[in-house]
Formats: C-alpha cells, sequence, structure tokens
C-alpha cells in the first residue's frame, strides 16, 4: 500500500496519522521547521507510539514554536530561551516510560544555550534534541546566530565577522551519545534519523539544516536549500528497523551494510555510499566533522552512535512505578525515622 | 561571678582545625544542659585567613549576638590588637603564649597559654600538632569555666563518629592542658558554668541540615542546584540523608532525586520541569543564584508550577560579602521577574521553622501550584542552633488539585464542567491540572510562557491576560490563610510595637525584654510569611508607633508593609542595619531609644 494511502488507517496500535497531528502551523510558508514536524508525525506514527507516552520541550524562537505544530495530544512545554533541556531533565524524572521531544533552534542552542546543550548531552537524558539549525534569528526578523557562516550576509547586519559553531562537533565533544546531521530538503533521512533518535537510550542530538526561506534563503547561503541540495553528501543511507521486523539483508548488497543495535533490540541499519564510514567510531566522526568544514560538505547521516553508554536515569535507583505516581505515604518517613532524626541530634 | 550568662570569643585561622574545637565546647556545654548559642564568622578564604567563633551561654535563653564578649581566645596573631578591644571590663585573655602581647589594657586580666609546651608533653603526633593545638584552650578552657570533661569527651565522640583513633589524641590533649591550667591558674576567674536541665528534649541542629531534613519528610521528589555558599549544605545534606529517610531498605530504590546543575538557569530549569510533571521539587541557593533564577520563577509563577526555593541570604549586592549573613534579599524575592506578579515567601526564624516549613512549604507550592520561596540566612543556616525536637508532621501531604485518568474518566460520566488547565472550577482561583504520564486523551496540554486561555490555547486577547492576571492574584491571596500565620509573641495593650521576622527575632525578643525592664514596654509580632496575614494590618493598626526590625540596609520589610498599608505609612519606622553581622539586642535597643527619641 502507498504510503500516503495508508496514513488514513490506524497504525497497529489503532492511531491514524490524524492523532499525532498538532494544530496549524503559523510559520511562514515553505520553512523547513514545517517539514520537520511533518517527519516527526510521520515517524512517531510508523513507530506506532501512544501520543500521551510523548512530552515535548522547546525553548524560545521559530523552531520552538513548532512543538504546537505536531502531537497535539502529548503534553507540551515552551520555556526560556536556551534552557529547554533543564526542563526536560527535571520533567523525564517523573515518569521513565515517557519519550522527550526537545526542539530547539540554532539560536536557542548554539547562542544562548550552549551550557544546556552540552550539558544536557554529557548526562545523556534519553531523549531527542533536534535543532532546527537555520543560521539566522527569525522572530527578531533576522540576525545572524552562532551557525552562522562567516562572511555570511544578511540585509541589515552586514557581513558576519565570526566563525560559526558547529553543532553536531560541540556535541560530540560533550561525549553526546548519538549524533546525526540532516537537511529539511532530505525528509526520508530525517525520517529515518528521528526514528533512530526515538529508539535511542540516552540524548540523540540531530542537527537538521532548515534553511529559513523568509531571512537566510541566498544561494550562496550554507542553510539554504539550494546550497543544502547542492553540497549535501550522505555519510551514508539509513534505515532504521524496528525491533519486531525481521530485516532482509538481502535488500543490499553484501559488504555494503553496516548495522547498530539499539538499546531496545531495533536496527539501524547503514548502506555503504562512496566511502567507508563508522558510526561508531567517535574519533572517526571528529576527524569526518573536521573535513566536512575544510571542504564545504553538508554531511548527513548519523555521525556516532554509542547504544550502550550509561544514562543520566543509570545514576539513581528508581522503582518502577513512574515517580510522579508514587503515594503520598510512601513519601513521607515515618514517625521512627523522625525520631531516629532527632536522637542523632540530641 | 557570672554564673551561666557570658559570651566567648575565639579568633583562629581558618583551615586550622579550630571548628573541631569550638563545635565540641558548644557540644558539651549544651549538654551540660544549659542555653548556649554561637556563630562562625568566617571569611570567604579555605585557609590562612582569621575566623571567629562567638559562643554566647545565657541562662534566660536568649540566643542574640553580643556586641561585646567577656573571655576572649587569641589564637591569631594578626588580629589579636583588634580582638582585644571587643572585651567587656573584667575580661579575660587566654593568649597562645608565640603571640606577643598587644597593648594590654588594664581592667582585663590575661593568661599565657604555653600551647607548644602542652603539645610537647602530650606526646601528640607530630602531623596533627596543628590541629590538636586548638584543643589545649579547649582544656584550659574545660577548667577555668568548668566545663564537664565527661561531655568533652563525650562531644568529641560524637564528632568523630565514636573513632577512638581521632578521639584519643584529641582528648588527650585536652586532658594535659586541663592539667596544667589546675597547676597553674585559679578558677576563680569570675565566669563558670553551671549544670542545669534546660536542654533535656532538645537537639543541636544547623539551619540548612533542618530544612533539608524537612523538605525530606514533605515529601520532596526532585531537588536541583548549585554550589554557592551558604546554600551549599542544605541540597549536601539532602544526598547525606536521603539514603535514610528515602530509600527501601529493601529493594534499594528511592522516591528522591537529587541533580547537581551546571548552573542556577539550569537548576531552576529543571525544578520547574519536574514540578510541572508531578514531582515535589525544590532548589537551594543564595543571592546571585537567586538572581540566575528569576527568570524561570516568572514563567513557573505564569505556568503555575509548583516548586520551592530556599534562598539562604548571603550580603548583596553583587557578590558581596558571601560568607557574611543578611535579610537583604526580602524585596528582591518580592519582586522577582518582571510584569505582574506575586511570590508565597516564608519566613523561618529558627532551625525548627527551617524543619517545619521545610515540608510545609511543598504543601502550599502544591496546594496553590505556584513557587514558593523560603527566606533563610547564614546565620540560621550555616550555624549549629539549638531547639526543641522536631514534632511529626501534623498534616498529611497535600498534593493540591491534580486530576489522573479516574478523575477525567469520571467527570466525563458525571457531565460536569469540561476541564481547562487554567479554568477556575472552584473559585478559589485555583485550576486543577494534569502532569505529563497521565494517558487519558484528555489530559494533555500546551504549557507556556506567553498568553493563553483558560484551556491553555494560545491567546493574545485583552480579555484573557487581563482575566488570568486577575485570577492568578486572587490564587496566590490564598497563601494568606495557608501560609504559616504570624506569631503574637507579645500584646500588652503597649502603644508602640516592634514587627521582626527570621533571624532578627532572636536579638528582638531580647531587646523587648531589656526595654520592658526599663519600662519601655513594647508588643511584638513575628511576621511568618507573605502575602501578609490579616494580623498584621491588624497589629499596625492597633499601635500608635510601629519599628520593623530586620538586617538589611534600607529597611525592606517596613518598605514592604508600608506598600501594603499605605494608610499607616507614617507609623512604620525602620530599625535597620547590614554590615554582615546579625543584629544584637543592643544595638535595636539604643537604635530604638535614639529614634524613639526623635520624636517619631
Amino acid at each position: 500500500m502507498d504510503a500516503n494511502v495508508r496514513q488514513i488507517y490506524p497504525n497497529a496500535v489503532g492511531y491514524t496519522r490524524n492523532d499525532y497531528q498538532g494544530l496549524p502551523s503559523t510559520l511562514c510558508k515553505g520553512c523547513g521547521h514545517n517539514s520537520i514536524s511533518n517527519m516527526i508525525i510521520s515517524a512517531c506514527y510508523e513507530l506506532e507510539l501512544q501520543p500521551e507516552k510523548i512530552v515535548k520541550f522547546s525553548g524560545i524562537g521559530c523552531s520552538s514554536k513548532s512543538t504546537a505544530y505536531f502531537l497535539d495530544r502529548s503534553f507540551g512545554f515552551n520555556g526560556l530561551h536556551g534552557r529547554m533541556p533543564s526542563l526536560a531533565e527535571g520533567a523525564l524524572f517523573a515518569d521513565l516510560g515517557l519519550k522527550g521531544i526537545g526542539i530547539s533552534g540554532d539560536g536557542d542552542t548554539a547562542n544562548i544555550g550552549l551550557s544546556q546543550f552540552k550539558h544536557v548531552a554529557r548526562r545523556n537524558l534519553p531523549m531527542v534534541y533536534i535543532v532546527e539549525n537555520n543560521g539566522v534569528y527569525g522572530l527578531t526578523k533576522g540576525q545572524f546566530s552562532a551557525t552562522a557562516e562567516k562572511g555570511l550576509k544578511l540585509k541589515r547586519q552586514g557581513e558576519n565577522p565570526y566563525l560559526p559553531v558547529d553543532i553536531a562537533l560541540e556535541a560530540i565533544a560533550a561525549n553526546a551519545s548519538f549524533v546525526a546531521r540532516s537537511f529539511a530538503g532530505d525528509p526520508k533521512q530525517v525520517k529515518e534519523l528521528i526514528k533512530a533518535a526515538l529508539s535511542h537510550d540516552g540524548t540523540a542530538i540531530l542537527d537538521i539544516i532548515s534553511p529559513c526561506v523568509t531571512f537566510n534563503n541566498q544561494d550562496y547561503s550554507l542553510h539554504s536549500y539550494s546550497w543544502g541540495k547542492g553540497h549535501e553528501a550522505p555519510l551514508h543511507e539509513v534505515e532504521f528497523v524496528p525491533p519486531r521486523e525481521e530485516i532482509t539483508v538481502e535488500d543490499f548488497e553484501r559488504g555494503t551494510v553496516k548495522e547498530v543495535t539499539m538499546h531496545d533490540g531495533s536496527l539501524i541499519v547503514f548502506k555503504k555510499l562512496e566511502r567507508e564510514y563508522d558510526p561508531t567510531n567517535r574519533t572517526e566522526a571528529i576527524r569526518m566533522l573536521e573535513e566536512a568544514i575544510r571542504r564545504n560538505w553538508l554531511i548527513t547521516g548519523l555521525i556516532y552512535v554509542d547504544p550502550n553508554a550509561p544514562t543520566i536515569f543509570d545514576m539513581y535507583s528508581l522503582g518502577d512505578e513512574p515517580l510522579n505516581r508514587v503515594s503520598t505515604e510512601k513519601l513521607r518517613p515515618d514517625r521512627n525515622a523522625l525520631e531516629m532524626i532527632n536522637m542523632s541530634f540530641q | 561571678m557570672k554564673i551561666n550568662t557570658f559570651g566567648i570569643a575565639f579568633s583562629t585561622v581558618n583551615g586550622s582545625g579550630s571548628a573541631t574545637a569550638n563545635n565540641t565546647i558548644q557540644r558539651a556545654i549544651f549538654k551540660m544542659g544549659i542555653p548556649v548559642c554561637a556563630r562562625n564568622i568566617f571569611p570567604s578564604n579555605i585557609q590562612g585567613m582569621p575566623t571567629w567563633y562567638h559562643l554566647r551561654i545565657s541562662q534566660k535563653g536568649y540566643y542574640g549576638r553580643l556586641e561585646k564578649e567577656d573571655l576572649l581566645i587569641a589564637m591569631n596573631p594578626e588580629t589579636v590588637a583588634e580582638d582585644v578591644k571587643k572585651l567587656n571590663p573584667n575580661g579575660i585573655l587566654l593568649l597562645n603564649s608565640t603571640i606577643s602581647s598587644p597593648d594590654m589594657r588594664e581592667d582585663i586580666t590575661v593568661i599565657q597559654m604555653p600551647v607548644e609546651a602542652i603539645l610537647e608533653a602530650s606526646d601528640s603526633p607530630a602531623n596533627l600538632s596543628i590541629y590538636l593545638a586548638n584543643m589545649v584552650y579547649v582544656g584550659i578552657l574545660a577548667f577555668l569555666i568548668e566545663i564537664d570533661l565527661a561531655q568533652i569527651e563525650a562531644a568529641l565522640e560524637y564528632h568523630f563518629n565514636h573513632r577512638r583513633s581521632a578521639v584519643n589524641p584529641n582528648f588527650n590533649v585536652v586532658q594535659k592542658a586541663f592539667e596544667w591550667a589546675q597547676e597553674n591558674l585559679s578558677r576563680d576567674c569570675g565566669f563558670k558554668l553551671e549544670s542545669l536541665d534546660y536542654n533535656e528534649n532538645r537537639i543541636m541542629i544547623d539551619g540548612n541540615t533542618a530544612g533539608a531534613v524537612g523538605a525530606l519528610f514533605g515529601g520532596l521528589q526532585y531537588a536541583a542546584w548549585y554550589p554557592i555558599t551558604p546554600a551549599t549544605s542544605l541540597a549536601e545534606a539532602l544526598n547525606e540523608y536521603i539514603p535514610r529517610l528515602r530509600s527501601d531498605p529493601s529493594t534499594g530504590t528511592t522516591t528522591c532525586v537529587v541533580v547537581q546543575a551546571e548552573d542556577e538557569l539550569a537548576a531552576i530549569g529543571m525544578v520547574v520541569g519536574a514540578g510541572w510533571a508531578g514531582l515535589r521539587s525544590m532548589t537551594s541557593t543564595s543571592g546571585p543564584g537567586l538572581c540566575l533564577m528569576s527568570e524561570y520563577l516568572g514563567l513557573a509563577y505564569f505556568a503555575e508550577v509548583p516548586l520551592v526555593v530556599w534562598d539562604v541570604q548571603r550580603v548583596g549586592p553583587s557578590t558581596g560579602l558571601p560568607t557574611h549573613t543578611s535579610q537583604g534579599d526580602l524585596v528582591f524575592s518580592y519582586f522577582l521577574s518582571h510584569g505582574d506578579k506575586d511570590f508565597v515567601i516564608l519566613l523561618p526564624s529558627d532551625v525548627d521553622e527551617c524543619f517545619e516549613f521545610g515540608w510545609k512549604a511543598l504543601d502550599i507550592a502544591e496546594k496553590l501550584q505556584t513557587p514558593v520561596i523560603i527566606l533563610s540566612d547564614l546565620e540560621l543556616g550555616m550555624n549549629v542552633w539549638t531547639t526543641d525536637r522536631f514534632q511529626y508532621p501534623d498534616q498529611k501531604i497535600e498534593r493540591g488539585k491534580i486530576l489522573w485518568e479516574k478523575d477525567l474518566e469520571r467527570m466525563a460520566k458525571d457531565g460536569a464542567l469540561e476541564w481547562g488547565r487554567y479554568k477556575d472550577i472552584d473559585g478559589d482561583g485555583i485550576p486543577y491540572r494534569t502532569v505529563p504520564g497521565n494517558l487519558n486523551e484528555k489530559s494533555s496540554y500546551f504549557t507556556r510562557g506567553t498568553g493563553h486561555d483558560e484551556y491553555a490555547h494560545y491567546s493574545e486577547g485583552e480579555m484573557d491576560w487581563e482575566s488570568n492576571l486577575l485570577r492568578l492574584k486572587r490564587k496566590v491571596e490564598n497563601a494568606k490563610e495557608i501560609a504559616p500565620t504570624p506569631l503574637l509573641v507579645k500584646d500588652d495593650g503597649s502603644a508602640v510595637g516592634f514587627i521582626s521576622f527570621g533571624s532578627s527575632n532572636m536579638p528582638v525578643i531580647e531587646a523587648v525584654d531589656i526595654l520592658a525592664d526599663e519600662n519601655s514596654p513594647i508588643d511584638y509580632l513575628r511576621i511568618k510569611a507573605i502575602p501578609f496575614n490579616q494580623q498584621v494590618e491588624a497589629f499596625i493598626a492597633a499601635h500608635d508607633q510601629i519599628y520593623v526590625v530586620e538586617a538589611n540596609r534600607d529597611g525592606q520589610m517596613k518598605n514592604l508593609l508600608c506598600m501594603n498599608f499605605p494608610q499607616f505609612a507614617n507609623r512604620l519606622h525602620s530599625i535597620a542595619k547590614c554590615d554582615g553581622l546579625s543584629l544584637s539586642a543592643e544595638w535595636i535597643c539604643s537604635h530604638f531609644k535614639a529614634e524613639a527619641g526623635k520624636g517619631a
């Protein structure tokens, strides 16, 4: 059945694609963020996730507004500029059965939020962290963000004098356990990477180049559709295989496929393109990112993954019952405990 | 002879281990059943700068700071000349004999302490001598003012957790010094202790630990924090007590999570996230951290997220005096964040209230779905105080209006009013909330810091904005009734009244007694929370003149009272001071007399 037709039917857990929709987007027509929202909807629908078990987080900016435009049946929290990660680091402790999806922008992550971005990565909080990266501030009408390339010219700003922050490189330096880069103009790859990210037990960072059609879509801009299409250099073809599906290796030529088994038993299958690339090799990942900067490549795909890195939840002995459902009786120590306290200070 | 009523100053160098000696003396006197309090005046430094410890023994149970003391233990050559000036006439200077005597006052007695000789005589391990030197003054003082040696040994055992290998070398020096004093000094020094039974049911604890333990009895589930003096030990106490109080001994699972954040911006964000998701959550910080937290606190107020913030105040503005106390964050806490808002503020005045407000604040926050700020200070938080044994909470944990799946199903079945996150169904301004993890398809909503209607939908509508903000004001006003109400400490129909709060209560209680003895009876109301309960207004209305006593420059509480009760502004006067020290009864009395003398 054609994918578009299939979407009007419920998935295996009884939800149609509609059940994953959000409010109509108020972003500009053609904005890369809308395409990413759509891919989040498709990924959740195809992964058969229950919308109520997903929690959305965002900071401030055009990208952060987009959490209202998908998964209307999920809880969402649109927090403060650059401080989305901390919200998730608190909220997701309430119920470990929840999946967090955080949406941020390049200003929200690489300017005001660089600290929280790097710290959530190093703590490895299980959540998807998508940076909708367009190199420019949209809501304040076209200022440079920290990911804008040196020399970029914007209408009212003149020429950008500073070197850019590479979000993927920063993520790896911060010991992120899942770092991917993609391009909103390549929705199929975006969707596969979102699925892989949702199955990752740790912080999954997706740096998605998502052109701003209003303020930064000039052909020469490193965040434009045309530049992305001309310079995209996929590291591999990514396919996500859920745990219950049998993989048919015959689909791929022998010796051209690499697999990574995720924590939940799902597989990420990498089909070799022009070059060998091992996404489990951190040193290689850093080298590749450096090379991409030097050669002006928009490398896309799963740059680095360690499916077994310990998460922040592993640092605590939390029970099976969600913490926010623990009864008040269990939260207050008994009178004997207070007696012991009093005795110890007597 | 002054019995059980005098002050002792210990002047040492920080990092020299004097805290062990000083705490030992405080604990030994406490165990002799005598009211005692102590203040540590220390620099923002790890090693080598002057530090003082002020011990006050008060048969009447006054715990305010003394301006001058009767005995001085001088172990720091750098400060002795200045320290001596703060001795009362007929005082005693116990001087480490290696320190050359300062210009001597005629009206004090000097005792040279042969610290090195006593250490040598006690065969102390050389590597410990810098620490053990302090035990010399413990022993000599024990002889002079008659501290029970058995209690000193017991206090050392308490301090070293019964490790005899640590207790023995220390107590050995104490004994040797005691023996030296026996042979060389007379007990007729004018100051002595006599055992009482005042502390039978009392405990000794610092305010930060009391607050942490209170929170754990309050069902705290999530805390995030960033190290900052003088609040650090509060979060550290959480970590210390969680295994004992909040872990299941059979499974080892915990019901309370503590995260050390990368900064206060993140600490408060984590706590907002946790509070929003249905965890009883809190953070602890001091002024500079509270500055960083203020934006998220505005969001928490507006988005109606329950959480508790402990501000253990130090002296500001700016980095200020990080290791000195003040009540200077009151107005800042009142006006935190931009736009219209109102915060619930609790004002503990002793360690017992640190414990009590520790659990109560979580109830108030969840009941009102709003941030609650607890203003403690360095004075309370980092000093060890005596208090009655903590009382078990007299109310059950109150989680407020949280709807789970069954509640939403029942509401749907009953055909009750449709739930909306910000809808005032009960008419008290407090809406119902759901939390993530609720799987009912009607449960979710989108939380934002931007304008919204009562169903949490985005709105820039004037009516939506205004009615929401007015409801929030009504909502927080509920705190007037459910937060701790003011304590009418003294109400003898005087025309003059004092108002105070927090740690300034200690000197104010004493000042009120002193003034009463001098035929200036003054009534006294202690405020425990903001917004102001009706009793505050009634107290002001019932007195011709009100003096508001507090440890900050501007008379911040007085200013808030003037703003809240402008009709009484001309009868409100300020007795305020901020120099990094807590107030003393002596200063309050003299300042009051000067102010009253002006014909206020």
